[in-house]
């Protein structure tokens, strides 16, 4: 326990203590709130589908979780050469204490994250019915998080070089997030593009967010929303910790 | 303390590591020596649990460490060819997380921490964060840090590549200190002849995976007929520079020097 305890303190206190990095992550969500918020706000009113301002900032913040999340296992990379992994890979511990240690930490640095830029979306005009929903919405936050920081998990345990890192970033997180419908509704889509959506699991964390803040264009049960992330981040949790088992150094 | 035989190491047709045996006794002092790619890094590999060996045996203080791997590694602490340390987090805050993964009693690891942090010179330094240090104080705090768990060996692979002679000598007398206060087992590898002569009690040459020689300094030097170590190395493994393919490590470490400004 207090090796878990210890691994994710450590997640905490590199995030705090890298404010420049904090400040550099809270310009690209800024920049999608504020340009598309804004720039799109008026197409989508003609349209009929309601206020951009609050149809995006689910989709922005499912962002900023989805980033921070995914990050901190592909950070496994860099770590297992030149940081800490091998450190702790020597020590008399599990690889599972380990692998969890870190997973929960990268969710509870992401989770942080997305609060933030919640809290910028509030600045910025952004209404959700109640304020006492942003607990559970909270929730959906930690869903994403767990999700993802263990997929990155996964996927870090067997990154070799920098170009597998590109190839994962432009063919993987980018899509994961242009597919999330986290800019656009996923009513009414074609047939393709209908089924790709609805396989990707971002779109269920925003989807569920969108339904707790009453926010227009939601696309999904907020119940199925839930029981997806559940069982895509269980599956994820146990295929990270199996792919972090097998990692050599 | 260290004991190996007939050990093997194959990845795919490649022989990294035939057929070597040898031991280290308590309290001794090993230089493990040989050129890029002879197979002194996939050894200590293998001694430290981190890679499965293809076959042979080894024993760690009489332990198998494939058998009885956490308790083997309680017994050694490594120093590794490339950093292992946060960067982001204190000195102090680096030793702590080794004490509790080592299951250090939290009186004990104060205690250990402040005393080796005295003996390696960094107790003044203990609250700022490692980035912040030189290569050299790098290199001490992770030595300090391997033996917070009171280790009975310590494994240093090329711990002083790329420190200034005044950094490598500081290093080899903490060490040289601690083997003799604690008498603990130290086993390393490293590419300066001059370091080995003089920190070691015994030596060991690999080449292409095969234990070349092994002896003490001055027995490896009249076996070949030569006056320094450096001569003695070379009539045994050939003056012929190893063909060796950067790999995707290689790249990184490139690529951490261009953003690091080339510290270490």
């Amino acid at each position: 326990m207090s090796v878990i305890y210890i691994l994710w303190l450590r997640e905490l206190k590199r995030y705090t203590r890298s404010r420049a990095q904090i400040v550099a992550s809270l310009g690209q969500p800024l920049l999608y709130l504020l340009v598309l918020g804004f720039g799109l706000g008026p197409v989508f009113k003609r349209a009929g589908n309601g206020n951009y301002l609050q149809f995006v900032a689910p989709g922005v913040i499912g962002m900023s979780v989805l980033f921070s999340s995914i990050f901190s296992g592909l950070g496994l990379l860099w770590d297992r050469q030149f940081g800490f992994l091998k450190e702790t890979l020597v020590a008399p511990v599990s690889r599972l204490q380990i692998m969890i240690g870190r997973t929960l930490g990268g969710a509870t640095v992401a989770v942080i994250q997305g609060m933030l830029v919640m809290t910028i979306c509030l600045l910025a005009g952004f209404r959700p019915v109640h304020f006492f929903l942003i607990p559970v919405a909270m929730g959906f936050m930690v869903m994403i998080a767990l999700l993802f920081a263990a997929l990155g998990m996964a996927i870090g345990s067997g990154l070799q070089d920098m170009q597998g890192f590109q190839l994962i970033m432009n063919f993987l997180v980018m899509p994961i997030y242009f597919l999330s419908g986290a800019l656009f509704p996923l009513t009414g889509l074609g047939m393709v593009l209908g089924y790709v959506t609805k396989a990707d699991p971002l779109a269920y964390g925003i989807d569920g967010m969108r339904n707790v803040f009453g926010s227009p264009m939601a696309a999904f049960d907020p119940r199925v929303d839930f029981l997806v992330l559940v069982v895509v981040a269980a599956v994820f949790i146990v295929f990270g910790a199996w792919r972090f088992n097998k990692i050599e150094i | 303390m260290i004991r190996v035989q007939n050990l093997l190491k194959t990845f795919g047709s490649f022989t990294a590591v035939n057929d070597v045996s040898f031991e280290v006794a308590e309290g001794e002092i090993f230089a493990f020596l040989g050129p890029n790619g002879a197979g002194k890094t996939t050894t200590i590999k293998m001694l430290t649990t981190l890679l499965k060996p293809t076959s042979g045996n080894i024993e760690l203080d009489g332990l198998d460490p494939q058998v009885r791997q956490n308790e083997a590694r309680k017994r050694f602490g490594i120093v590794f060819q490339d950093p292992s340390l946060d960067g982001d987090l204190t000195a102090a805050e680096n030793m702590e997380i080794h004490g509790v993964l080592y299951h250090v009693p939290h009186k004990l690891r104060r205690h250990r921490t402040e005393e080796l942090l005295k003996l390696f010179e960094l107790w003044d330094r203990r609250n700022d964060q490692v980035k912040k240090f030189s290569g050299g104080m790098k290199r001490r705090l992770e030595i300090a840090r391997g033996f917070l768990h009171t280790p009975r060996i310590l494994f240093l692979d090329e711990p002083t590549l790329g420190l200034d002679p005044q950094s490598r000598n500081q290093l080899w007398t903490h060490v040289k200190k601690v083997n003799e206060t604690e008498r603990v087992t130290v086993f390393l590898t490293t590419h300066y002849m001059d370091e080995a002569d003089r920190v070691a009690h015994r030596i060991g040459v690999i080449d292409h995976g095969k234990l070349v020689a092994q002896g003490t300094p001055s027995a490896i030097k009249e076996q070949t007929g030569t006056s320094t170590l450096e001569d003695a190395f070379l009539t045994l493994t050939g003056s012929t520079i190893r063909a060796e393919e950067a790999n995707a490590a290689d790249q990184m470490r490139q690529f951490a020097k261009m953003w690091s400004g080339a510290k270490r």
